[in-house]
């Protein structure tokens, strides 16, 4: 047993329980942030200094370290740090428990760095959950009537979604007989192609885990928690939600889908079109929605949603490219770390503005540019890059898997795709209209702490170096393409 | 190709940061880099919110001379959506009218045609593996297999230069965006940014697809046709100054596409010319026209009238501008035209371009008429009592006013000076239709 594998995991739990023990003691609430931040940096160390070594598996091959998984840890562990960074205004709302939120956002980090990693269904399913429990308990923290309303609809319809995605695992391993995704694999790939496709224990299995799959990544149709729970969470909570969740859903489902069902090529196209079906509605969907919204988060709710659309055309690519080919994995791990970056800086400059106007409506906005220029001129840069124009990360990033889905016969998803950026670009363009255009009600600047303008540094430098220098990054996400195997 | 510069910029996908210029390009890069000194002249007399107006306008202009020395499909691409940036906070804070729907009606048709272009470079590079505009020029593209036929990329990518350069049924942004920008974006745009779909037609569409636009030609020509007539007939129906000099536009970037599409070579360099021409005289039309606007506080042509009597110098620079649109001999607008027509005329590349040509012929003397038609109504007539109080032009106006009239006439007694440069860019084009 490598206990060492486990490192990085063993020093977030620890320092989670620290912050709740320090919260007892100390009257100087930053010192939580501090702690926090220096715990994840230790724990991203690790990971590291594991990089590229040889892939293998832990705990009974529960849990695999390779650089696919290591990658998604390194980005969860920035997304939380940014995340802390950006609380640091909002928590100096509530009187009382910062422990433990500062603890539930480390340990739905850890939720989601053991979902990046995990090769079993069963601990597939322990690794959502403890993400998923920690997130039900953040969103509801306000404990305002919006807050805890968001934090209901968000246990009951997750509560569905853990059952339906359950029963999907149930099916596949009455299946298969196999709990681990590559032992899924081995029985697959004995059975014939032609007995694969038409048998319905298996494709109910794969819609099943689909549609649980789909409610953490907001995949429409199972989308219907996302604008209300985004407007009622904390915000802080709702762009770690937006990010860190949704990435983390991707990253579960590509390794499953290409782990355990990758071979033969019949089930492969299968599932691969019916993510590019699901994506094609996706973006469509929360593209046309988004439009008529008034309320910023909600209008970041449906775009998340549109763009969670755009990461499975990845999905779709990976689907229905030969097994050799990484463009679809890489391209979607590229894509990924531009939303995270994109739709953080977004939030954070809305967590300032929000901060100084106790209101997220998009008309409130008005005059931002001339209050508050560096916060509307990041907002902005966010908007630019979830629209997808250069120079930002964005446009690369939408480059980068459009060129995948139009080398593997999707070219009819990719104008579908482009389109629905050219329908986007009329909401988000309209919140920038508002800040740069409209008359400021009121003179004073917006004050904001300092810890949160150095994350809207971090993400706002990140979007445009990864729009103008992306070679690096590229390279890594290609390297990371590469699962462990048997 | 000269001045090159190649780096590699994302190996992964093959794409490179390579910049160049040849015969074809360095004339609107001149053309570009004119514009944009005379355009910060013209908003000398600017007062809102000045540092970022100049920094959009510097950025517009980067992103157009990027525009025109890429070599490489995707930092094409990716200079030709910056531009669009500050295009929409140009004409939505500083622009007057309808100035946020005009705003945001230019950015959603140009990224509807990017967005298309996108998907043909993609198809494109998919095909060949490469992306750098030089090495596709030299391919033949004919055995390749791709998704899609040849004629659809060509036709998706054509499709985004279209819209820029305002082909008919694509040309409905135009007239809001032009009319309702502040000046010197009206004339960046109309001088330069719109010359960027027809640098890219000759570029891209015809150095990469030959074949396909030869067999297309027919269809491009009859839109060229419907581009002068149409125009030139809403033109005269407008009562409002800076609309009719856009729809005036929309009549003369027919000529563009005629040139272009008449595949020859004389015709190519005179749409080349015809572009630079367009340029600087339309672009002295916004300036002056913007001087009227400040000046006077009145665009409507109705309630303007006999102005030469009070602002002297307007007049005449309005009336040069004005005999250079018309294509009056010695002016810059002449030549260019000449040589559209003489080149489509003699072409033997398209079968048919004789009765296109005729048609178009229809373009000056419209052109003819609404010009003259203008100049009557708003600067001679009987004098109007409102308008005794008026400036004239002031000496800043002059200078840059100068400039451009210097310009228009320096080509117009002497084209030889652009022409032999265009040439050598066009030349190897018109030999891949063996013209």
């Amino acid at each position: 047993m490598n206990l060492e594998l486990f490192l990085p995991e063993l020093s977030l739990v620890i320092t989670a329980i620290a912050v709740i023990l320090l919260d007892l003691f100390i009257q100087q609430k930053g010192l939580l942030t501090v702690v926090s931040i220096a715990g994840l940096i230790i724990a991203a160390g690790f990971t590291i200094a594991m990089w590229g070594t040889t892939p293998q598996a832990i705990f009974n091959k529960m849990l695999a370290v390779d650089n696919y998984a290591l990658f998604f840890k390194l980005l969860f562990l920035g997304i939380s740090a940014l995340v802390i960074l950006a609380s640091v205004d909002y928590v100096s709302k509530f009187a009382r428990f910062h422990g433990e939120y500062h603890a539930l956002v480390l340990l739905a980090t850890l939720g989601m760095m053991l979902m990046a990693a995990t090769i079993d269904l069963i601990s597939i399913f322990v690794a959502l959950e403890l993400a998923t429990i920690s997130f039900y308990v953040l969103v509801g923290f306000l404990k305002d009537k919006k807050s805890t309303e968001a934090s209901l609809k968000f246990v009951l319809l997750g509560g569905i979604a853990s059952a339906v995605l359950l029963y999907g695992m149930a099916l596949t391993f009455g299946f298969t007989g196999k709990t681990q995704l590559l032992e899924i694999a081995q029985v697959i790939q004995a059975t014939s192609a032609e007995s694969l496709v038409v048998s319905p224990g298996l494709i109910l299995g794969l819609v099943l885990l689909v549609a649980g799959f789909g409610f953490k990544i907001a995949a429409v149709p199972f989308q219907m928690w996302v604008p209300d729970v985004y407007e009622g969470a904390p915000t802080p909570i709702t762009a770690y939600l937006s990010v860190g969740s949704k990435v983390a859903g991707f990253a579960i489902i590509l390794r499953v889908f290409y782990s355990a069902f990758g071979l033969p090529d019949p089930l492969s196209l299968d599932w691969g079109m019916i993510f590019a079906v699901l994506s094609a509605i996706g973006m469509t969907l929360g593209n046309i929605l988004a439009i008529q919204q008034t309320n910023i988060k909600r209008m970041l709710a449906y775009s998340s949603i549109a763009h969670a659309g755009y990461i499975m055309i990845g999905l779709a690519t990976v689907g229905l490219s030969p097994a050799a080919d990484t463009l679809g994995q890489s391209s979607l791990l590229f894509y990924v770390v531009a939303f995270a970056l994109t739709d953080l800086a977004a939030f954070i400059a809305v967590i300032a503005i929000s901060n100084k106007l106790n209101s997220d409506l998009i008309k409130d906005y008005a005059g931002m540019g001339k209050q508050a220029p560096l916060l509307a001129l990041a907002l902005t840069l966010g908007l630019i890059s979830l629209i997808g124009l250069p120079p930002t990360a964005g446009f690369i990033a939408k480059f980068y898997i459009f060129s995948g889905a139009a080398s593997n016969g999707l070219l009819w998803l990719v104008i579908i795709a482009v389109i629905n950026s050219v329908i986007s670009a009329y909401y988000y363009l309209r919140v920038a209209k508002v800040m740069w255009l409209g008359e400021p009600i009121g003179e004073e600047k917006v004050p904001s702490s300092l810890a949160l303008r150095l994350a809207l540094a971090i993400s706002c430098f990140g979007i445009l170096i990864l729009g103008i220098a992306p070679a690096f990054l590229i390279k890594l996400a290609e390297t990371a393409a590469s699962m462990f195997t048997l | 190709m000269q001045f090159e510069e190649l780096r590699a910029w994302i190996p992964q996908i093959n794409a490179n940061y390579h910049l160049g210029v040849d015969g074809l390009s360095l004339p609107l890069v001149i053309l570009t880099t004119l514009l944009g000194f005379l355009a910060v002249l013209i908003s000398w007399k600017m007062n809102l919110r000045v540092r970022e107006y100049f920094a959009w306008l510097l950025l517009l202009e980067t992103s157009i001379l990027g525009v025109f020395c890429s070599l490489d499909l995707v930092l094409f691409f990716i200079f030709w959506e910056i531009e669009v940036i500050p295009m929409y906070f140009l004409i939505s804070i500083w622009g007057t009218g309808r100035k946020e729907y005009s705003a945001i009606k230019y950015v959603l048709y140009t990224l509807f045609g990017s967005a298309l272009m996108l998907a043909g470079i993609l198809s494109l590079y998919f095909a060949t593996g490469s992306l750098s505009m030089v090495e596709l020029a030299q391919t033949d593209l004919a055995p390749l297999t791709s998704a899609l036929p040849l004629a659809a990329i060509f036709f998706l990518l054509l499709t985004g230069f279209a819209v820029k350069l305002a082909v008919f049924p694509l040309h409905t942004w135009l007239p809001d965006a032009y009319t309702d920008a502040p000046t010197a974006a009206s004339v960046v745009l109309a001088g330069a940014l719109a010359k960027m779909g027809g640098y890219a037609m000759i570029r891209i569409s015809l150095s990469i697809f030959p074949q396909v636009a030869q067999d297309y030609a027919p269809l491009l020509l009859t839109l060229a046709t419907i581009n002068v007539v149409y125009g030139a007939a809403v033109t005269l129906k407008q009562t409002d100054l800076k609309r009719l000099i856009a729809y005036s536009s929309i009549s003369h970037m027919g000529f563009v596409l005629l040139g272009i599409f008449a595949l020859n070579e004389v015709s190519l360099v005179g749409a080349t010319l015809q572009m630079f021409s367009h340029g600087i005289i339309t672009g002295l039309l916004f300036a002056v026209t913007g001087i009227v606007l400040h000046n006077t506080g009145e665009r409507n042509i109705v309630k303007l009238g006999g102005l030469a009597r009070q602002v002297p110098a307007i007049a005449v620079i309005f009336t040069i501008a004005g005999l250079g649109a018309m294509g009056v001999p010695t002016t810059s607008g002449f030549i260019a035209e000449v040589m559209v027509f003489l080149g489509a005329f003699s072409s033997t590349t398209v079968t048919g371009v004789h009765i296109y040509t005729i048609i178009c012929l229809l373009g000056i003397l419209l052109a003819a008429a609404y010009v003259l038609w203008l100049l009557q109504r708003v600067f001679f007539g009987s004098v109007l009592e409102k308008f005794n109080k008026v400036m004239d032009a002031d000496n800043l106006e002059k200078v840059y006013c100068a400039i451009f009239i210097a310009a228009i006439f320096l080509i117009g007694v002497y084209p030889m000076i652009l022409t032999d440069v265009i040439k050598t860019g066009i030349s190897p084009i018109v030999a891949l239709f063996g013209g």
